[in-house]
Order: C-alpha cells, then structure tokens, then sequence
C-alpha cells in the first residue's frame, strides 16, 4: 500500500517481529527435543514425539518428546540425588543461582518472548511486556528468598523433590511460578510443561545449564496428560505443585491422598469484575479488555462474569460494544493486535461449543463486525449479556475471550452474586468510593481482589484462591510456606500400637448397659454429656452412647454416639452463626482469656478427669490443665498480632495480604492428652475468627465434653465452637465429605489421614493431616504459635491502586 | 441525543475498509446548556488512565510506509507556533513559509505525495503578530491563530480579554486560542467557567474557538474532565491542553481525559469537538502516540485538521529528520532540513 493511500485511510499496517532468531534456535535443536534431565537433554525412553504448533497458522514448530513413566523416574532420581548437594549449597550459594537465572532471563528477553508467542499464540506485546519480565521478576524476588531462608524461615526446611506440572496459558511465567520458590526453598524440582506449550520451558532448561545449575536440581519432562500422571503417580516425590483445571486438581488430590506429600492447587475460576455506578466507567471498559481479553481469556483468573450496577449497565455494555469494535484480533508475531490465537483446536471447539450452548439458552450474544483470521485458531470476543445465573456460561469456566454480563441493585446483591460461584479465584471490584471498595474485599470469597484494576500480578504478591479454585498461595513470603515444612516433622515419631483407639462401628462399641457394682448410700447424680451444637447441648440424632474407658479399664462414663446427622447439624449451626468471625480480633481475645480464666477456676475438677481418664498421676493431670491454661493465652495473645502485611509491590498502589478465617473449620482431635490437644488445635482455629466443628478424642473424650460449661460461660458466642463426640474415623468422613467445610485439620492415624485427604475432593477443602505422626503437645515448637495460624487462615491479597 | 448517535462519528472498525477523505464538514458545535449534573457526575481514575495510557502505545506500532504516511498527517495537523517575547515580524514570515512547505520537496516526490499539497494546519502567534501572519499565509487558506484572552494566565481584565478576541479577529485570525479562568475550575464554579467560555464564542463570531484549558493547573484528572465538558457545553470548537507555559503541558493521561470527555459529549449531544494537545510534542514518537490515542478512543474521523491539531514547535523538526530516514534509510541530521 502507498504512502498516499495509507495517509488516506490511516490504517495501521503490519508490524511484525522479526522470529528469525528463535527459529535459529528451533532450527540448531533440529526442531526435535528431548527430555532435560540431569542437566542435559536425553532421548525419550520409548522415542516417541510429538508436534508442537504455532496456534497463529497451525504450523509445526518442533517435535517434542513424550514422556512416560520411566523417563519420569529418571528425572526424579536426577532430582533426589541432586537434593543433598543443592541443600549443602546453602542460602547464599543459591541465591546467586537465582540471581543468574534471573539476568539469564532478562539478556535472553526477547528470544523467550517471540518463542512463547510463537508457540503458545498469545500476542507478542504481552510475552514482551508481561510474561518474561513478570517472570524474571519472580526469580530476582526468589533470589532474595533464597538468601534469607534461614533468617526468615527459621526452623524449616525444604520439602525435598517436587513434582510440578503447569498449564499451556502462562507457559514460562508459570515455570517461574513453580520452580523460583521451589530452588529457593532448597528444593529440586521435576517439572512437566503444558503438552501444547513446551518449548520455553525447554530453552529456560538450556539457560540452567549455560548459568551452571547443578545437575538434576531442574529437571523437564514433557509430555500431555499421561506424562503429568506418572509424574503425580512417582513414590519418590515429597510435593507436588500443580496449576490447570478443577478436574485435574481433583485427580491429583485423589492421587496423593495418604502420601504424605505436600500439595498446591491452583485450579479455575469464574471471577467476578464488578462495576458500581459511581465507577469511571471508561476505566472498568479498559479493564474488562484486561479482564478478559488478556491471553484470549484463557487466564484462570479472568473477570469472566461482569457484573454492573443496574442503573448505569446499559450505558456500560454500550461503550464495551463500542470498544470491541476496536479491539485487533491477529498474528500473535503482529505488534498491533489484541487478541492472539486460542492456543489449540480443541480449546477453540470448547469454546465454540459453550457459546453456542449460551444462544441456545437464549442469551444476547454480541460480538464485533470485523472478522478473525481464517488461518490459525481465532475466536472473536464475545459479550452475552442479561446472562441469568443458572446459565451454563455463567456457570462453566470457558477460558477463552467470552464474558457473561449480570446487573446486580445494591453492594449486599453485587456480593452475594459474586459469591454465587463453585470458584473464588478473583475479583475485581470498580468504584471511586473507597468505603465501598474496602467493605466489599474482604466479603468476596476470593484469593485475589483487583480494586480499579485488573489482572495485576507480583512476585512479592500471594495468588491463589479460595473454594474450588484450591488451595496454597505462589509469591510471596506466603508462597515460600508451600515449599516449606517444620524440620521437626522428618522426626515426629508414628502412634505405638493401641495408642489410638482403634476406628470401630456402633455395633462394636457396646452401646448398651453395663452391670455396675451396687452403690453404697445415695448414687451420684448422673451425669450424661451430650453434644454441643449450635451453643446448645444437644442429644445425638441416634440417641446411643458409647462406653468411656479409663486407662486403667475401668469404665468412667458414657459419651454420646454422635452419627453424620450430628454432623451436619454442627456444620449448619457453624455456617449460620456468623458473629464469631464479625467479632474484632480484641473480642475474640477477651473470650479466650475468658476461656482459660474459667478453666484455670475450675482445674481441680478437670484434673481429677484427666487422672480418671487417662490414668495420669496428680502432677501429670496438673500439667496439662495448666499447659492448656497457658494455651489459651498464647491465641487470646494472638487473636489480635497475627498480622497480616502490605506487600511493596512495584506499582503505585498498596497491596494488603490479608489473614483471613477459613470460616467452617473441622478439627478431628488424637486421643493422648484429651484436653490439651483439644485446646491446642480448637483455639489457635478460634482464635482466627473461625467457627469450629471439633471431634475431641474418641478415646477420652469427656475431658472435651466436660469444657460445655466454660463455653457457655465465656461469652463465646453460639455456633463458634460445635463439639460432636464419637468414633473417630466416621465422623472425619462426614467432615472430609462436607461441601461446607472450607478447611479441615487431622490429628489421628495414617489411614484416617489419607481418607480426609482422598474425601476432600468434593470441595476441595484445604486439609491439614498429621499422616499418623504424633506431636508432642507439651512442645511448643511443636503445639503451638504461627504454624498453627497459618492453617487457621488463608490469604487474601487485596490490590488497592492510588493516586488522584 | 442518545448513545446510537455515535454510531455516525466513530471511524471504521479495525477490519479498517477503506472510508478515506475527503470528509464532509462537520456543523459547528453549538453548545448546550450548562448540566451540572452531568459534569458533577464525572469520575476519572488516575490509575486507570495510567494504565490505558501506558499501554497505548505498546498495543499499536506503526512501522515503515505506514509510518511514513502517519507523519505525513501529523504535519497536517500541526499548529506551527511561535509565542515568544522576541518574536518579530521577520520571524513570523519564515515560521509562516515553513508552514507552507513544511517537508523538502524531494522528500515528498520520494514519497510520492508532491501533489497533496502537504502545509501545517495553521500557524499560531500572539495577536501583535496577527497581522503579519496573515499578509504571509494570504492566498493560501491557511488559517492564522491567535492566542488571546491574557494569554497565558487570564487574569487580565474581563473586557479587555473580550476585546482582545475581538482585535484579533478583526486582524484576520480565523482561530483564536482562549485560556479559561482556572480558578472556577479549582473553586468548582462551574457556571462561571461556562458563562466565561460562551462570552468569548460570541465575540469570536465566524472564528473557531479553542479553549485552553491548563490542565498542569487543574489539579487532578477529575477537574481536567469537568472543564473539558463545560467549555463543551459553552461552545468550544476544540478543547487544548495547555499553553506551553505551564511546567506540565501535554502529556497523554491528560489528554485521554479529554478525549473521554469529547467522546462522552459527541455521545450525548451528536457534535464533535475537537483536540489540540499542546506543549508536550516534540518527537516524531510522541506524534504516532497522540495519534494512536485519538484513532484508538475517538475513530478516525478524529485524525484530520478539524478535529485535532497538535500545538508544537519543533515537533515538526524531528519529523522531518524520520521521514528522511524513511525516503533514504540513514538516520538523517537536522541541518538537512530548512529552519522553521
């Protein structure tokens, strides 16, 4: 086209990046890679390949390995032989790794970013100016960590080898997600990239090995879904780190159930961007095109469902239709365009599907005039609005450049609307108010909150999310945590034989009477406990009792059979009574001190329990009525210090990790120290603002059941703390099973462990299992303090920009 | 008016048929009333416009003849200025003879547009030089700007503002560059800015006003906005950032702020205004921004001289030095190319 033509039409024009150097490299690897293991690249055991593509033309850009179980144990020998060395490495000796890879990053910028376009089809801009300077930023953060390891994580050590598996939508920047604070923490790591995105990781591979990076302290094994099995299946792994769809997630958490492996999930989302009518609403159209228009939409925590202020929405989907219009859907090489190439054919079908299930539902679909590309694998953006909430596209994560359009009439609907959702990613949340922006953050069930933004992210910021959108957090001090574990953990000693009460059914448990010697004189007045649900003490739905026997075998009382009615009626009664988790963190202090002031009062009573039930002498008794005394303390003190932080992201704005309750916890208590052990997991869950379902120790669990008066004495309000009694194992079940349980801590044996891990499917709550370890409850390393906060609390980074 | 008139002002989807000059004249912008509520309701983040401004350019690139033709059109746009306290009428005459020719002639015949008789959109000057600008320019319907009422503060008497429009006027200026009051808007006296504004259109009469709005001194990007509506509604032919002098001129959030407002205002009422970012120009790179931001949020009709022209000085100087780089491919100097 002429300069006299163009200067007639100012049109834009073509503005491609030159690929020629990244086809060079393609083309010096004879477009055919294998596996990095050990630090050099390896043939696929059964040299199978297969093609990886370019979504802008469909062309094939290389022939990558597929791996299977073999090469993934291969890698995971090169990772476990190369942990002792990479820990001797020391803080300082690795962070100068982390710093290398870092700059290795940076000097091989654009390379990394023209080969991420070409194979992931995400437009250049974004590689250039997003993923691999986010990327390198998560390495120089993770450096830091590194060298303060010990310093700020005293008492942990690395996890040992982790299986990683990321997704195709962010291919290097989620490497660097998972593998930054994995080599940090003293980890190695086996790494299993996207199946349609494999090539980046492939070249950071080559720049650990041009930096030094000992062997097998990074190793990639690439392959599609198979591959990721094997690695999740491998014995040899201590964690394993996955970000991709729910689905997965819940295979994976099925699949490590019981190993005592640690476990982050970064699953999907359906997330909330919401715009109130006092917004700029020109602002929130610009940040609906980040939203969602970002990577296609095929970012899990896209502002996927919009939902605007009834009073200005009409206005609002006016100026989104008109800025559509402009959007430049192409060549993802092309500097010009917005929109790139849906990665595969087989995301793009979803797509198509999902939309055309939305017009047949009979929503108001719209997409812009122009046409995409018939070359390649485009989809247009795509707004349907006056979606109602039911409809499958409001429901279902598309991931791709679809958004779902909702009025709400009041901050309370926008809320609730927004909570309206399996997922609890992310928000975004639009409005000049900052009363109203600060009162919706922390009411949104969600891991990330954007307040007038969209889509921000930081290596010195936690992400993840709430619900079914999984658990554990990556940047931040909060994501060190995830490659992390107490070092006294490799020590605890596993429960002797008979020191649980073995799991047994009703049937076993002799629920009926026992002949009792004959009482001399007037009998005691009987004592019988019930449950305690919902501030009230409450007969079991089955109306039986189960005998509780004393250390030494004779039998001290009964305690009621609680069965998975009870259950649900504690969860219920939990989920109702809200107060507890509104109550500023000073109230919830006073009530624990009132707690421990009401037990300290009536201490010689529960020592003569704990010596009737355990068969402890005085002085032992004494002992633990005074430790959980000072435990009680210890969360009164820390109701209120366990602070959460402002994270120095690098923008303008203050981004605050906040420390919130799970709300519904379930605690299923060991048998040993039927008081102490009770405390110390019920009160540091309290503590936190967490309404509490506890099972106390089946064995003994009168100690527990005995404590219904100073509840009911201390203020505490109804619902903060339910207590069902029981066997064990089958109450944990009903828990694990709970939907409305977010979060749930195991203290009991191995196989009681991995049934809650493999039962915590549903939701996909956060569990915290001792894999049939025992603690020592009179430690307070082990017993006590913020690791126990930590679990009591799941963080949410709230991004609030500023400037006027 | 409702939102479907904008239908008939914005420009080409990005599939970008071709729907290329020469565009029917637009009618003049009448004004309206004065709706406080409107202007109240305004809400502009600071962040947000960050943002979209930051990425502007980063989402667009304009390479090679695109390139080309695109500074081509920045020429065209351009209000060729001279405000300075030694300006003579010797200087007038050769900034007038740039702006007639404005690229070498064989720069153009290279690029094959000799014959589109390539000028700048107008030379601008204080009023003193009024006249001189226009005996330079006369015969070749280039327009002379002036800079009026107490330009740069405004503080100087009312009538004296209102007879200055009309002095410079009378001297042949068909355009006059007003600055407004910028304590109404820091006092948020709304009405006083629109009684202001539509006083000066009358005395200009058949001459197209441009409201100078300061916006270094307005404070935030929320008062940026509401003046940019209410000299709207009072009548304003364009709406311009700044007058040089201030130590912020323009500077792309700002100018998206006005734009916004523009945009919102073509909405609502059908006329189009026009933009004239001023004093913050000076690369051929800041040319391609405005005019990727004025392509990106008002469409294409808004890239011709009617509705945007750049206030610049030696903006000019380093376009020509690219369009030259363009033409030969060797980075080019500046005494290559003739003095403004």
């Amino acid at each position: 086209m002429s300069v006299r033509e163009i200067f007639e039409t100012m049109e834009y024009g073509p503005a491609p990046e030159a690929d020629d150097v990244a086809r060079a490299w393609l083309e010096r690897h004879g477009h055919r890679f294998g596996h990095y293991i050990g630090g050099r690249f390896v043939e696929p055991t059964t040299g199978e390949r297969f093609a990886t593509q370019h979504p802008g033309d469909g062309s094939e850009l290389a022939q990558v390995a597929q791996g299977d179980a073999a090469d993934v144990d291969a890698a995971v020998q090169a990772a476990r032989a190369a942990l002792p060395g990479w820990r001797k490495l020391g803080p300082h000796g690795r962070a100068r790794y982390l710093y290398a890879l870092a700059r290795h990053m940076q000097k091989h910028a654009r390379l990394l970013a023209v080969l991420e376009a070409l194979d992931n089809g995400k437009p250049i801009r974004e590689t250039r100016d997003l993923d691999v300077p986010l990327a390198a930023r998560h390495f120089y953060h993770h450096a830091g960590w590194a060298q303060l390891l010990e310093q700020e994580f005293p008492g942990y050590e690395g996890v040992g080898v982790c299986g990683q598996i990321i997704p195709w939508n962010f291919p290097l920047l989620m490497l660097a997600w998972k593998v930054a604070p994995a080599l940090a923490a003293g980890n190695t790591v086996v790494l299993k990239p996207a199946e349609f995105t494999p090539l980046t990781a492939l070249l950071f591979a080559e720049l650990a090995t041009e930096v030094g990076l000992p062997a097998g302290v990074l190793n990639v094994v690439t392959g599609d879904g198979s591959t990721g099995a094997a690695l999740v299946a491998h014995e040899g792994l201590d964690k394993v780190a996955f970000t991709g769809s729910t689905e997965v997630g819940r295979l994976i958490r099925r699949e490590t159930a019981g190993r005592g492996l640690e476990l982050s999930l970064e699953l999907g989302g359906k997330s909330p961007f919401i715009v109130f009518d006092d917004a700029d609403l020109d602002g929130a159209v610009e940040g609906v095109v980040d939203a969602i228009w970002f990577n296609q939409g095929q970012v899990c925590c896209a502002g996927s469902r919009l939902l605007v202020q009834e009073s200005v929405a009409q206005r609002f989907e006016a100026k989104l239709r008109a800025r559509m219009e402009k959007l430049r859907e192409g060549p993802p090489l092309d500097k010009s365009i917005d929109i790139g190439a849906i990665v595969a054919p087989v995301q793009l079908e979803r797509i198509q599907r999902l939309v055309e299930q939305g017009k047949a539902e009979g929503y108001a679909c719209y997409q812009p005039s122009w046409a995409v590309p018939k070359e390649g694998w485009y989809y247009p953006p795509t707004l349907f609005t006056d979606v109602s909430p039911a409809s499958t596209i409001a429901q279902e994560e598309i991931f791709g450049p679809v958004i779902v359009s909702m009025t709400f009439r009041t901050p309370a609907e926008a809320v609730e609307l927004a909570n309206d959702s399996r997922y609890g990613l992310a928000a975004s949340v639009w409005t000049e108010n900052v009363n109203l922006a600060l009162d919706v953050a922390p009411k949104l069930k969600v891991g990330v909150v954007w307040v007038n933004s969209t889509n921000v992210f930081d290596a010195a910021a936690g992400f993840g999310g709430y619900r079914e959108s999984g658990f554990g957090r990556e940047g931040g001090r909060e994501g060190m945590y995830e490659y992390l574990r107490p070092a006294f953990e490799a020590d605890l000693p596993a429960y002797g034989e008979g020191e649980l009460a073995p799991p047994a059914g009703a049937a076993e448990l002799d629920a009926g009477v026992e002949a009792a010697a004959a009482p001399s004189g007037l009998p005691a007045i009987d004592r019988t406990p019930k449950l305690f649900i919902g501030g009230k003490q409450k007969r079991p739905d089955g109306n039986y009792v189960y005998p509780v026997v004393g250390a030494g075998g004779e039998r001290v009382g009964e305690a009621p059979l609680g069965n998975r009615k009870d259950v649900r009626d504690a969860v219920e009664a939990a989920e109702k009574n809200a107060a507890w988790s509104k109550a500023t963190a000073h109230g919830r202090a006073q009530v624990l001190y009132y707690l421990a002031e009401n037990l300290a009062l009536r201490a010689p009573e529960f020592e003569e329990r704990l010596r009737a039930l355990t068969g402890a002498d005085r002085k032992a008794a004494g002992r633990e009525v005074e430790t959980a005394v000072g435990r009680l303390f210890t969360y009164a003190a820390y109701a209120d210090k366990y602070d959460g932080s402002v994270h120095p992201t690098p923008m303008r704005n203050v981004t605050l990790a906040m420390n919130e309750p799970w709300e519904v916890m379930a605690v299923v208590c060991p048998d040993e120290a039927p008081l102490l052990a009770f405390v110390s997991l019920v009160a540091p869950a309290l503590a936190m603002g967490n309404r509490v379902v506890a099972v106390p120790s089946a064995r003994w669990p009168l100690a527990a059941t005995d404590l219904y008066q100073v509840l009911e004495t201390s203020d505490l309000p109804a619902g903060a703390v339910n207590i069902v009694t029981g066997v064990r194992d089958e109450l944990a079940e009903v828990l694990a099973k709970h939907d409305a349980v977010q979060a749930m801590w195991y203290f009991g044996s191995a196989e009681g462990s991995a049934m809650v891990e493999r039962e915590s499917v549903g939701n996909l709550k956060a569990t915290w299992v001792n894999a049939g370890k025992r603690r020592d409850w009179y430690d307070p390393a082990q017993a006590e303090g913020r690791e126990f906060l930590r679990h009591a609390t799941r963080v949410k980074n709230v991004w609030v920009p500023y400037g006027e | 008016m409702t939102i479907e008139s904008r239908d008939k002002l914005s420009a080409a989807p990005p599939t970008e048929a071709a729907a290329g000059p020469p565009f029917a004249p637009l009618p003049r912008n009448p004004g309206t009333a004065l709706e406080l509520d409107w202007v109240q309701g305004a809400r502009v983040n600071l962040s947000a416009v960050e943002r979209r401004t930051a990425t502007l350019t980063t989402r667009r690139s304009v390479k090679k003849a695109w390139q080309a033709a695109w500074l081509l059109k920045a020429i065209t746009l351009i209000d060729l200025t001279t405000l300075a306290g030694d300006d003579t009428p010797g200087r007038v005459r050769r900034l007038c003879a740039k702006a007639l020719s404005p690229v070498r002639a064989d720069l153009l015949d290279e690029l094959g547009v000799a014959d589109l008789g390539i000028t700048t959109a107008a030379v601008c000057v204080y009023h003193e030089m009024v006249p001189t600008a226009v005996a330079a320019l006369r015969g070749s319907g280039l327009p002379v700007a002036a800079v009026s009422t107490g330009f740069p503060a405004g503080l100087s008497p009312f009538e004296t503002r209102l007879d200055e429009i009309k002095r410079s006027v009378a001297a042949g200026a068909t355009e006059i560059d007003i600055v407004i009051s910028r304590r109404h808007v820091l006092l948020q006296d709304w009405q006083a800015l629109y009684d202001e504004v539509r006083l000066f259109r009358a005395a200009c009469g058949d001459a197209h006003l441009k409201a100078i709005l300061a916006t270094g001194e307005l404070g935030t990007l929320r008062n940026v906005y509401r003046a940019s509506l209410v000299a709207m509604m009072a009548g304003a032919d364009f709406v311009k950032t700044s007058t040089g002098k201030e130590s912020v001129n323009a500077t792309l959030p700002v100018s998206l702020a006005m734009v916004r407002a523009i945009r919102d205002y073509a909405e609502r009422t059908g006329f189009a205004v026009g933009f004239k970012p001023a004093g913050g120009l000076r690369t051929a790179k800041d040319a391609l921004a405005w005019l990727v931001l004025m392509k990106e949020e008002l469409g294409r009709r808004w890239l011709e001289p009617d509705l945007l022209r750049f206030g610049a000085s030696s903006l000019l100087a380093d376009i020509e030095r690219q369009l030259e780089h363009h033409v030969t491919g060797r980075y080019s100097a500046g005494y290559r190319h003739p003095l403004a």
